[in-house]
């Protein structure tokens, strides 16, 4: 039974958390739109909503990189192998069984290693590359003015890779909120910012 | 070392604010252009409809106050003389353009063109049919390929410049109109008050134009499909620009003249290669749409101003022709000549059209049909009655030039006549039939198709084997008029989609159409692994549950 609650979350980490998070639902619903997979809002608004949503992620993006720095929060995305082992042992076994997760939450150690490697991976890998073909196939009409000899289906073929790489991730994410010591305490947590801890510190 | 990195670090946040800073100002612009879904403001036509005010034209003379004009004229060729007493440049102009010589002025092998070596699947030809379909030559007399197109008095004046509706010529009179009433059909063609129409003449309407023009293949609509009668006095729904309650435009509000050369497209001829608009010339021809709207009609940031160097702007705003009339889709030649009790007949069809003639075979009409999309530079191409074919394919009669990869060229929207018609079986060309005479060879006399070719082969000096079979054609026709209203333009989808008008204009990427198999399939599978694991994993904990508990 939960002991002790941690101020794990604070107010601007859990709006650009749920901020994100919104802005990826919209954008793979439209962008999927957009690649042909079903009819919803109508191609042209799909691709008004997604590219607005695009520059609202760039701006909020900005920020959270900005807060990362400043905040010395960038430390919970440091990749580690220690415990990594353990962890994953736990999500593969320990979890039936009952036990306890090998690495307790604390203000030090907001993320467990296979986290810690997730997320480092999507801000620093897959949404660079999101950007960087989403603006490369935003700026398609005016290649032939900066002289770039590019490939429109090439392009467009990496974006959807990487949008099916988030989709992956977000099936993923959501339900490993459900691995709390309740289905809802993480989903709860990101809303209160307070992570509720048993006796040894799990979550 | 720290004082090092507090630098930096300040100018990485002073990088970073800037940043910030031009992105709102980006989204912000963003916001107010693209996520503005509301069509009142029509940039560009709001533009165009300051500018286009109603033609008052300044006129310096009045020909009823002509002696030369107050006469008993007995033919029209006198009308001709009395034109060229003041007009004396006006026939040896005409004998200069496409409505005299009916050959492309752009073609230097004077083969292009009705009086030439290419043909359609409508008539076919008019060598050996002159009478028939010189009734729309601008002139008098060609009646057969003797014709002396050197006469100035043979120039047609009055019917571009009859303003009083009177004068007409008959059908199968060789360019001449009637000197006694005579029917035609169930019409009665009334012979012309030359005195009155000339001392009224003036500058072309679209009932002059439309004369000829509305009614190209014999009857009203037949042909271009964004060509007929309903253009008269079209209604905005039809065409925002002729509008008859609206901006009213004459033909040559677009086709601009100079000195009798009207602008727009002659077989291999563009309309037009300037794409300049009158912003940037003031004398540029107002025949392509940006001469008036520019190249960017849309407002500023909306996304259809990024598509006009791919498409051309009738793609998406002339979502259908022949909306008011139908127009002729197919028409197989193969099945004239049956007779019932011995006699020709006529079976009515859809739309009250005929669907079967023994003079001319079977028929399709339609209305408000969708356009057929190809990539054209503004030339099309012809098939010469002497160019070899291959009869096991269907033959294209005329085609499109144009790739994708040319920056000339546009996705346009075209009316494709299918149907089936003659060709030579031994020499393997196409061939020409005589069908319009009294003469025993003309085929809607005798019905006799071997006679019929070998008179009309002849009179085109075309070899003709004596063996014949028909062989399916392809006509295509560029659709440009019959502009609709902006509520009617095309929506995205209606391209951007995978069964859409272009789902079969392959060989650019275009989304919404296009992917790639392998990515869309290994994505899905990825995906649904990744649903199918989680999916196990809880049911696992939930079996596995709470000893701890």
């Amino acid at each position: 039974m939960p002991s002790k609650k941690l101020y794990l979350y604070t107010r601007f980490e859990r709006f650009w958390h749920w901020a994100q998070a919104l802005l990826i639902i919209v954008l793979l619903v439209t962008g999927f739109e957009v690649h042909g997979t079903f009819e919803l809002l109508g191609f042209g608004a799909a691709v008004s909503i997604h590219n607005f949503c695009a520059w609202t992620w760039l701006v909020l993006y900005a920020f959270i990189v900005f807060w990362m720095l400043t905040t010395g929060e960038w430390r919970h995305y440091v990749p580690t192998f220690v415990k990594m082992f353990e962890v994953l042992q736990y999500y593969v076994s320990g979890i039936f069984k009952g036990e306890s997760h090998p690495v307790p939450k604390s203000e030090r150690i907001k993320h467990n290693p296979l986290q810690r490697i997730t997320y480092l991976g999507i801000v620093s890998v897959l949404v660079p590359f999101q950007i960087i073909t989403g603006f490369l196939y935003y700026l398609y009409n005016d290649w032939a003015a900066f002289g770039w000899e590019l490939n429109l289906s090439a392009v467009a073929i990496l974006h959807t890779v990487g949008a099916f790489a988030m989709l992956v991730f977000f099936v993923v994410h959501v339900y490993m909120t459900t691995t709390g010591h309740h289905p809802l305490s993480h989903i709860k947590a990101m809303f209160t910012g307070y992570e509720e801890l048993d006796e040894d510190g799990v979550a | 070392m720290l004082t090092r990195l507090n630098t930096s670090l300040s100018r990485f946040v002073l990088v970073l604010a800037v940043c910030v800073a031009s992105s709102f100002f980006e989204v912000s612009s963003v916001m107010g252009n693209q996520l503005t879904f509301e069509p009142d403001k029509t940039y560009g036509a709001e533009q165009a409809r300051k500018v286009s005010r109603p033609a008052t034209r300044w006129v310096t003379t009045d020909h009823s106050r002509h002696p030369v004009l107050q006469q008993e004229f007995t033919s029209p060729q006198e009308v001709t003389k009395a034109c060229l007493t003041c007009h004396n440049e006006a026939s040896r102009q005409i004998h200069q353009t496409i409505h005299w010589t009916w050959i492309d002025p752009a073609d230097s092998e004077r083969q292009m063109g009705k009086n030439g070596l290419t043909l359609n699947n409508f008539c076919i030809s008019i060598h050996s049919n002159e009478p028939r379909c010189t009734s729309c030559h601008a002139g008098y007399g060609w009646k057969n390929g003797q014709f002396d197109f050197s006469k100035e008095e043979a120039v047609d004046c009055l019917i571009c410049h009859d303003t009083t509706g009177t004068y007409e010529k008959f059908p199968t009179k060789a360019g001449y109109p009637v000197t006694t009433p005579t029917k035609f059909g169930k019409k009665t063609f009334q012979p012309p008050n030359y005195t009155v129409i000339a001392a009224s003449v003036g500058r072309p309407t679209r009932a002059n134009c439309g004369a000829c023009h509305f009614y190209g293949g014999g009857g009203d609509g037949v042909k271009h499909g964004d060509l007929d009668s309903s253009l008269y006095n079209p209604s905005r729904q039809l065409d925002v620009h002729m509008n008859s309650e609206g901006a009213n435009f004459t033909c040559q509000r677009c086709h601009s003249t100079d000195a009798h050369f009207i602008s727009g497209r002659t077989y291999k001829q563009p309309a037009f290669t300037d794409r300049r608009s009158l912003i940037e010339d003031d004398l540029v021809k107002r025949i392509s749409c940006e001469s008036c709207h520019t190249a960017t009609p849309h407002a500023v940031g909306h996304k259809a101003n990024d598509h006009t160097d791919k498409v051309a702007c009738q793609s998406c705003h002339i979502p259908a022709f022949a909306r008011v009339k139908p127009t002729k889709m197919y028409w197989d030649w193969s099945t004239a000549g049956k007779m019932k009790d011995g006699k020709p007949y006529k079976v009515k069809g859809e739309f009250g059209k005929a669907s079967y003639m023994t003079k001319k075979g079977h028929f399709v009409w339609e209305k408000n049909v969708q356009p057929e999309y190809f990539w054209y530079n503004g030339k099309m191409d012809y098939l010469l009655v002497t160019d070899k074919i291959d009869p096991t394919k269907v033959v294209r009669v005329n085609f499109v030039e144009g790739d994708k990869n040319d920056p000339d060229s546009r996705i346009t929207p075209f009316k494709v006549h299918r149907g089936k018609q003659p060709y030579d079986a031994v020499n393997m060309t196409m061939a020409i039939p005589h069908l319009f005479g009294k003469d025993s060879s003309a085929f809607w006399k005798n019905f006799d198709w071997n006679a019929s070719l070998t008179a009309g082969m002849e009179a085109a000096g075309v070899p003709y084997s004596g063996e014949y079979g028909f062989v399916e054609t392809e006509y295509h026709y560029p659709i440009t008029h019959m502009v609709a209203p902006k509520e009617q333009t095309l929506s995205c989808n209606a391209c951007h989609s995978k069964d859409g008008r272009l789902a079969t204009l392959s060989g650019s990427y275009m989304p919404g159409r296009d992917g790639d198999r392998a990515v869309d399939i290994v994505g899905w599978l990825a995906v649904l692994a990744a649903l199918i694991g989680v999916i196990i994993h809880g049911v696992m904990r939930v079996i596995s549950k709470p000893k701890s508990e």
